[in-house]
């Protein structure tokens, strides 16, 4: 049948079994907007009030629900404002399809109204983008985004489609199944599906060598160690890592995308490593004799000083992307894979060991940071946890997201819903409303956020209000940039340079504004009413506690230093 | 991670589909992961779906295993190479626009012959040299006419194959 550029782009979203999608219209989608309008029986369109919180909302929506979000925006500033959301979705390995319009293709290139070359600008921060010369290729175009989105390492792919391409008819047929994979994933390495017949043994033959010495690492090590990262809950590893953890008695620590794949209620888990790691994890790291890293890219904020970072550890590391080997940390031995398939070959291989001494010392580290202030991060965190255990939770950046790393129990994948790479205030509510789009049940999503990062994205207020999302928006209210407070606080003399947020707005006057209800709280009895209470009801609220400006994160290890140098307890 | 010690040129061959933007992915990738680019030539192949971009990079071992790393995650690029002076053979082209009056010009003519290079024009005042030939052999022909003065210069990235039967396909993956 012949239809349209922008039909066919409406066909393709529901060939790829898309459901929901964020965005906001404009001039250079008319078109698609038109072809939805058509189809909105098959695909609903959440609007929010700025793109940037689109591209959060398909981003947070791709965490939670381990399916491609998409995002639809239209050209110049609606495609510039998604850049942001693109960036962390890219940092993260979440997979979303950024699809925009644009100028038709006889205005390109005379600087027309609303025209930028989106595409050139989110070259850097996409896996990979196009820009859709003609309407005969766009399904196939469409079908390799998506394909590329969600195979290897996840990451976003931006499609750009200028109007007269939405506006030109062609042939369309529809696919379905095997038939939507492109012909590219053959060919390429890095866009590979978790291998399967053949290609697995194939798989299995060339790995073969180094799934054996692994094995040799294991068995001879004494102080095994597991660091767990978000390639573990990108490929659905998490039993595979405890069975490991558990065949070689190691502990394991977790960066932070990894939380949640081993639940923090297991006496191996040693929490969060890193510049505000737990004492236990990084002490751990610095004494293991041998690290299994496990989807993970080794960040600066996890490493501290790379040169003194597990000083006396052979590393073996797993992981998809062939590239993060030997990126910022020299390995001994890798297994280039899919975290769940390299895990579940490397058990066959693997004998029990025990490791009790080592178990003890390492376990032994756990400890108790509750401060004397009244009303104070943890003890919210806490109240929250013991209310709703397995509540999603969703955080924007800054002391707020660090607090609840450390103090929030996550007990499964997929529970915390945060911008580890990019570190992108104003990404919370976004993200949250994405996430509770994601749930057909309706569960309540909680956004711990600070003041700072609020004051970002609450204009989505609005979004969740209109499409009742059951968004809990706690804010951490300290008056202050808490997170660059601190380090003005420790590393610039106390010299307070524009942190201090002393301006509103009244938050609960906000809540009242958008029409949702807003509580102010200044001691945990109040706290853990409100949120009780917005826990039933299953409705988009705020709920600001007012904390202590001085407040801060500990532990914390100063960038540049060896992990197990704290500088704050 | 950088010993200066152990920094030395590489000659990277990369096939990538020949598609709009596919050369501002590549650039862009070497600009933002701070790799150190020499030279850089591209150019069709037999395969007019294909285009071969030679690069001369300037690093260590690591880097370049980085740099390879990641060039295989452009989408766009189908194998990418790293020879050896071994193994393959090296070309760059440079022409040299060389002051050069009647009583030079012998001299220069002399030279010129002794690199194999060719002369393109000359006037009154001036000769235009071509060199084709590995980066040493250009580096001393240039040395040798700067006593002459050099007056404009242009160069192209050098380009290179693996001598002997080998080559590099785009089959890589299967």
């Amino acid at each position: 049948m012949k239809l349209s550029g922008a039909e066919i782009l409406i066909e393709c979203l529901i060939e790829q079994q898309v459901e929901t999608i964020f965005g906001f219209p404009g001039g250079a989608v008319l078109p698609i907007y038109d072809a939805l309008y058509a189809r909105s029986d098959r695909i609903s369109h959440v609007l929010t009030a700025h793109e940037q919180h689109a591209g959060h909302a398909a981003d947070g929506y791709a965490r939670r629900t381990g399916r491609t979000g998409v995002c639809l925006a239209t050209s110049g500033p609606g495609a510039t404002n998604l850049v942001t959301a693109i960036a962390t979705a890219y940092m993260d390995s979440s997979p979303v399809v950024f699809i925009t319009g644009n100028v038709p293709q006889s205005l390109m290139g005379t600087d027309s109204f609303q025209e930028a070359d989106i595409s050139g600008m989110t070259m850097p921060v996409t896996k990979h983008n196009y820009l859709v010369h003609s309407v005969e290729k766009l399904a196939s175009t469409l079908r390799e985004a998506f394909f590329i989105a969600a195979s290897g390492r996840p990451g976003p792919v931006l499609v750009d489609i200028p109007k007269d391409v939405q506006v030109a008819e062609t042939e369309y047929v529809p696919l379905s199944g095997d038939a939507l994979i492109p012909p590219l994933s053959a060919k390429h390495p890095t866009v590979q599906l978790r291998p399967s017949g053949e290609a697995l043994e194939r798989y299995k033959t060339k790995a073969q060598p180094r799934l054996e010495k692994a094995a040799q690492l294991i068995a001879e090590a004494h102080r095994p160690l597991i660091y767990c990262g978000g390639g573990v809950i990108l490929s659905g590893a998490e039993a595979e890592l405890l069975a490991l953890a558990e065949r070689v008695d190691a502990p394991v620590v977790s960066s932070l995308m990894g939380l949640g794949a081993v639940p923090a209620t297991n006496p191996r888990m040693l929490g969060m490593l890193g510049m505000h790691g737990t004492h236990a994890a990084n002490i751990a790291m610095q004494r293991c004799d041998l690290l299994i890293a496990v989807g993970v890219r080794f960040s600066d904020r996890a490493l501290g000083k790379a040169a003194a970072f597990a000083p006396s550890a052979k590393v073996l590391h797993i992981d998809i992307d062939r590239a993060e080997i030997n990126k910022n940390v020299t390995t001994t031995l890798h297994i280039t894979g899919d975290a769940r398939l390299v895990l579940e070959l490397l058990l066959s291989r693997v004998s029990r060991k025990h490791h009790e001494l080592w178990m003890q010392q390492a376990c032994g580290m756990a400890e108790d940071y509750l401060t004397d202030s009244l009303f104070e991060p943890r003890k919210i965190l806490k109240t929250i946890a013991a209310t709703a255990p397995d509540i999603t939770v969703a955080t924007d950046v800054g002391q707020h997201q660090m607090w609840t790393a450390q103090h929030f129990p996550f007990i499964h994948p997929r529970q915390l819903i945060t911008s580890g790479g990019l570190g992108t205030m104003g990404y919370g509510l976004g993200s949250a409303m994405g996430a509770a789009a994601g749930d057909p049940e309706g569960n309540p999503v909680v956004l711990i956020t600070g003041d700072g990062s609020f004051r970002m994205n609450l204009t989505e207020l609005s979004t969740i209000q209109h499409y009742g999302f059951p968004v809990i928006v706690v804010i951490f209210n300290n008056g202050t940039l808490g997170m660059v407070r601190q380090w003005q606080t420790l590393f610039y003399g106390h010299r307070y340079s524009q942190t201090t947020l002393d301006r509103g707005p009244d938050f609960v006057k906000l809540a009242d504004a958008y029409g949702i209800e807003g509580t102010r709280v200044s001691d945990l009895a109040a706290f853990a009413e409100a949120f009780a209470k917005a826990v039933r009801e299953r409705k988009p609220c705020i709920i600001e506690c007012m904390l202590d400006i001085d407040e801060m994160v500990a532990p914390m290890v100063a960038p540049g230093s060896p992990i197990d140098a704290f500088c704050l307890n | 991670m950088t010993d200066t010690a152990a920094l030395r040129h590489y000659t990277v061959g990369v096939l990538v589909a020949n598609e709009p933007g596919v050369l501002s992915r590549v650039s862009g990738l070497f600009s933002r992961r701070g790799f150190n680019i020499e030279s850089l030539a591209v150019g069709p192949t037999q395969d007019r779906t294909i285009s071969r971009i030679t690069l001369v990079v300037n690093g260590d071992e690591a880097h370049i295993e980085q740099l390879v790393q990641q060039l295989y995650k452009l989408i766009s690029v189908q194998k990418v190479q790293v020879f050896s002076r071994e193994t393959a053979v090296e070309r760059q082209l440079v022409m040299v626009k060389v002051a050069a009056d009647a009583q030079q010009r012998e001299g220069i003519m002399r030279l010129a012959d002794v690199f194999r290079a060719k002369v393109l024009d000359v006037s009154r005042s001036t000769m235009i040299l071509q060199i084709t030939g590995d980066a040493d052999k250009v580096t001393a022909l240039l040395e040798l006419l700067s006593d002459y003065g050099i007056l404009e210069m242009v160069q192209t990235g050098a380009v290179a194959l693996e001598r002997g039967e080998t080559f590099m396909s785009s089959d890589l993956f299967d």
